[in-house]
């Protein structure tokens, strides 16, 4: 049985060292969890392993035999299969054209073999049980069977070694269950699983042995029989974590947002949101859930004046907001986390002090007769990044320059220092460390037990289920769900992938 | 997503917005083409002395633009009574036809016009736009755009007459495709390996194209003219087909370039689509990580189809010396190489796509050309804009948003 054994890998980007002195092993027929948080240096690793990286030093042995990768091609023919976080697949392509990508069969002039590539992909896809039809588009897939495209690619290129980097990202609970059938299948027929995650429950529940990966080294290992989510996650942080949330019932108040027969077109004018209707109230969070991709941005987006309805209500405070723009809605009151903060959250090439007055710069204190007041700016974004604990070296500093958690602690102090009385929360700790998501956390309880109302929208069930007073699912534009205290993750699994009863 | 209920949404949209422009055009040729127009309207199908001659085709001018207008308005009430519909492209480009129709019947009432002599001088004409087309295919399918194809055909028509009238026409056709791989190749290195943006890199190349070819002519070829004097390719025909009435000279009498251009999309076509190599030039495209992560060589790649491209271009340049006047003058290609990339859109970055769009151009052309023998009222420029407007029409709202590759114009780069 193959076996794999990494020795004392390091590998560093300038000054940054990603990876130091890494140990792995995995073998066939086991399933190896590597557990760390994002920006620990998983994802290095793995391009190191799928030869998109050198080691600076280390060696890389299969079958106690050292290996030395210059290109994935090197990798993939060691037998060594990477199924991608973000799919690596060609949605105009179809199944079995992102398959045999790179091994085409080809007979006369290179013309391609289709058919019988097509008959090879089915066959895996019944031996491993990843039904998927060969000729399909990948772009009309869900998401679960794209995944299950990037396991039949490997397992084209007869791979023993199969990596798996933060599958479960985008799957809806039923799909993770599915997924976790399929690799333990894939074990009982010897291959070698190494499964990378920041999921400490997953990581106990399919793993065979674990390996804990921080700031770039392995800290330890830990049996998934005897281990506890506690314990992990005190080794992965590095520091005792606080995983349960202290709440207080909610007592709602008066209706802060009231949408009604809410329409929403995308950017290719389909129907994104389709004819919903709901309503925040004082002191409560309402959480949005459901697989990304279901309405969720076009509603944030409508909420915050970025992008018109096509028909429906939204009212705030009792009122219609007309001609509804950012600002007015910023000025009403209403404070938004958007979903993407490199895309529309922060100026990666503005200062931290910049970054963090950009709700309302035009405004006095920090504007007066049109001219900037910078010793302002400088006296106020210092407290904000006191209060809000960003991790910055100076006001001066480059928000691109930040972590991904300290940039979202930015984000989130902009929005939340000023007075708030609404506040949409869009996926606010998405790829950010433990740390920094417990104390976002804390701050979208504390504003709601001071009576605020949080629309929280998040791909993420489990954030969801920890902040939520009331809970909507959102399913292909629709409300599919509404569950009013907090149900067990299994129902809304199954309203998130479509199910309404 | 809710496909069901989004495409029906933009298909109501859509079936409504065309439905309102068969109307007007209606409307607009029965006041404009139908009414007080006497007379009929002759084409000329073949010429006397063919083997296989035609009668001439006589339309009564008036009932002809009338019923036109008649079945033009009731299309357009058909689709907005159905409301929606599958196949309102298809209806407008119907309805676009009739009006063309219609339009020269009125152009050609009380006169005779050579209806095969437009035709065959729309293939001729749409040749270098259909080759620059395809090189635009060639390299936008691999992510790089390419602005460059005026600059790229102007170098190869230069080429094309110097080393011609030194060699001949073969030889200056093979220095030609030589020079537009050289442009193609500084393009891919300026774009792929030192990431210019792609556009400046493009116009750069145009300017440069367009300066050292004005210069050496004025200093080079006003000098020795025997220099700028090369021979043309001679038409052939083919045999039996080329005497078909209408279809032979349209299609079978050409020289070799336009053979080789329709040999060339054939090719292409097999080449991107059906090949091994051509799945990994889209995907390169597409996703070019997607490539890399499983061992394709992604600059590599684009290296290759960039330079292929030059040599497309290259060989379209030739056309417009030893293909058909023999001589070369300064800017002669005339923005031809940008029309062949708006044939690439509207042809959804496919060379056979590219091909029909280059022959709706190449009709334009040549319809204002004859238009200006028949002496209408309205001056042929305005005449000549009309095609293009209608593309602009066509290419922004109702052929639907053509996709390009997703990746177009980002240099890739290793993390």
């Amino acid at each position: 049985m193959v076996s794999i054994e990494l020795k004392n890998i390091s590998k560093s980007f300038g000054p940054v060292t990603a990876n130091k002195d890494i140990n792995i092993f995995a073998k066939g027929g086991e399933i190896l969890g590597l557990l760390g948080e994002n920006g620990a240096g998983k994802t290095t690793l793995m391009n190191v392993l799928s030869g998109l990286y050198r080691p600076d030093s280390g060696t890389i042995s299969i079958n106690n035999e050292e290996k030395t990768f210059d290109s994935p091609r090197d990798a993939i023919s060691a037998g060594i299969g990477m199924v991608h976080q973000h799919f690596m697949l060609v949605p105009i392509f179809s199944v079995t054209e992102n398959v045999i990508l790179g091994n085409e069969e080809t007979g006369f002039a290179n013309f391609l073999k289709l058919s019988e590539s097509e008959r090879k992909v089915k066959e895996i896809s019944e031996k491993y049980s990843l039904f998927v039809d060969p000729k399909e588009k990948i772009e009309r897939l869900p998401v679960g069977s794209q995944q299950r495209v990037e396991i039949i690619k490997v397992l084209f290129r007869s791979a023993e070694v199969l990596i798996f980097d933060e599958p479960t990202a985008v799957l809806t609970p039923q799909e993770v269950a599915e997924l976790f059938n399929i690799m333990n299948s894939l074990k009982a027929t010897g291959k070698a699983i190494i499964f990378i995650t920041h999921k400490l429950h997953e990581v106990l529940e399919v793993c065979d042995r674990i390996s804990i990966l921080r700031a770039g080294e392995i800290v330890g290992e830990a049996d998934p029989k005897v281990a506890s989510n506690k314990e992990l996650a005190n080794m992965m942080v590095g520091r005792p974590v606080n995983l349960s949330l202290e709440r207080r019932s909610s007592k709602p108040g008066k209706i802060l947002l009231d949408v009604k027969n809410l329409s929403v077109l995308s950017e290719k004018l389909d129907l994104a949101v389709s004819d919903i209707s709901f309503d925040v109230k004082e002191g409560e969070i309402v959480g949005v859930a459901g697989v990304q991709g279901n309405g969720q941005t076009e509603l944030v987006e409508a909420l915050t004046g970025l992008r018109s309805s096509l028909s429906g209500k939204i009212s705030y405070f009792g009122q219609m907001v007309p001609n509804m723009n950012p600002r007015k809605i910023h000025q009403i009151g209403v404070r938004h986390i958007p979903e993407d903060r490199q895309k529309s959250g922060i100026i990666g090439n503005f200062s931290v002090g910049e970054n963090l007055i950009l709700n309302n710069y035009y405004a006095a204190p920090y504007s007066k007769h049109l001219k900037m007041d910078w010793d302002v700016v400088s006296i106020e974004s210092q407290k904000i990044i006191k209060n809000f604990d960003i991790r910055t070296p100076s006001n001066d500093t480059l928000a691109q320059n930040l972590s991904g958690g300290n940039q979202q602690k930015l984000v989130v102090g902009r929005e939340m220092s000023s007075h708030v009385d609404f506040l949409i929360a869009s996926q606010p700790t998405r790829g950010i460390d433990v740390g920094s998501i417990e104390y976002i956390h804390e701050q979208l309880i504390k504003s709601r037990n001071a009576g605020n109302g949080i629309l929280l929208v998040s791909t993420e069930l489990e954030e969801i289920l920890a902040l939520s007073d009331r809970i909507i699912v959102l399913f292909r534009g629709r409300i599919i769900k509404e569950f009013e205290s907090n149900p067990a993750p299994e129902q809304i699994g199954l309203a998130m992938a479509g199910h309404s009863i | 997503m809710n496909m069901e209920v989004k495409s029906s949404y933009h298909q109501i949209k859509q079936t409504q917005l065309i439905g309102y422009i068969l109307i007007a055009l209606g409307i607009f040729s029965t006041f404009v083409f139908s009414v007080g127009v006497e007379g009929d309207a002759v084409f000329r199908l073949s010429r006397p002395r063919d083997p296989l001659a035609l009668q001439n085709l006589v339309v009564p001018a008036s009932p002809y633009n009338f019923f036109v207008s008649f079945v033009l308005t009731f299309l357009g009430i058909r689709l907005l009574i159905k409301r929606m519909s599958n196949y309102s492209s298809l209806y407008l480009g119907l309805g676009f036809f009739l009006l063309i129709t219609c339009f020269l019947v009125w152009a050609t009432a009380g006169k005779s016009f050579s209806l095969t002599g437009m035709l065959q001088a729309t293939v001729v004409r749409a040749t270098p736009i259909a080759l620059a087309g395809l090189a635009g295919v060639l390299s936008e399918r691999v992510a790089v755009i390419n602005i460059g194809i005026e600059g790229m055909l102007l170098v190869g028509a230069f080429a094309g007459a110097v080393f011609g009238s030194i060699f001949g026409g073969l030889i200056g056709l093979i220095f030609a495709i030589f020079v537009g791989a050289l442009f193609g190749l500084l393009l891919a290195v300026l774009v792929i390996t030192y990431r210019v943006d792609q556009i400046i890199a493009g116009v750069a190349i145009n300017i440069l194209a367009l300066g050292t070819t004005s210069f050496l002519t004025s200093h080079l070829l006003k000098s020795h003219p025997h220099l700028n004097d090369a021979p043309i390719f001679k038409p052939i025909k083919i045999p039996f087909i080329s005497d078909l009435p209408v279809i032979g000279p349209t299609f079978f009498q050409h020289n070799f370039f336009v053979y080789g251009a329709l040999i060339l999309i054939i090719a292409s076509t097999f080449y991107l689509f059906n090949t091994g190599i051509g799945l990994r030039l889209r995907a390169v495209g597409e996703h070019p990580k997607a490539a890399d992560t499983l061992g394709v060589n992604v600059l590599k790649l684009r290296y290759l189809n960039v330079t292929l491209a030059g040599m497309v271009a290259g060989f379209g340049g030739a056309w417009f010396t030893i293909g058909s006047v023999g001589r070369f003058d300064e800017a002669m290609t005339g923005g031809r190489g940008f029309i062949g990339l708006a044939a690439m859109i509207f042809g959804r970055w496919h060379p056979v796509g590219a091909l029909m769009a280059a022959l709706v151009f190449g009709f334009a052309d040549s319809l204002q050309q004859k238009l200006a023998i028949l002496k209408t009222p309205i001056p042929s420029e305005f005449l000549a804009m009309a095609p293009y407007i209608a593309t602009i029409v066509l290419v922004a709202g109702l052929i639907g948003r053509a996709r390009a590759p997703n990746a177009i114009g980002k240099p890739y780069i290793k993390e």
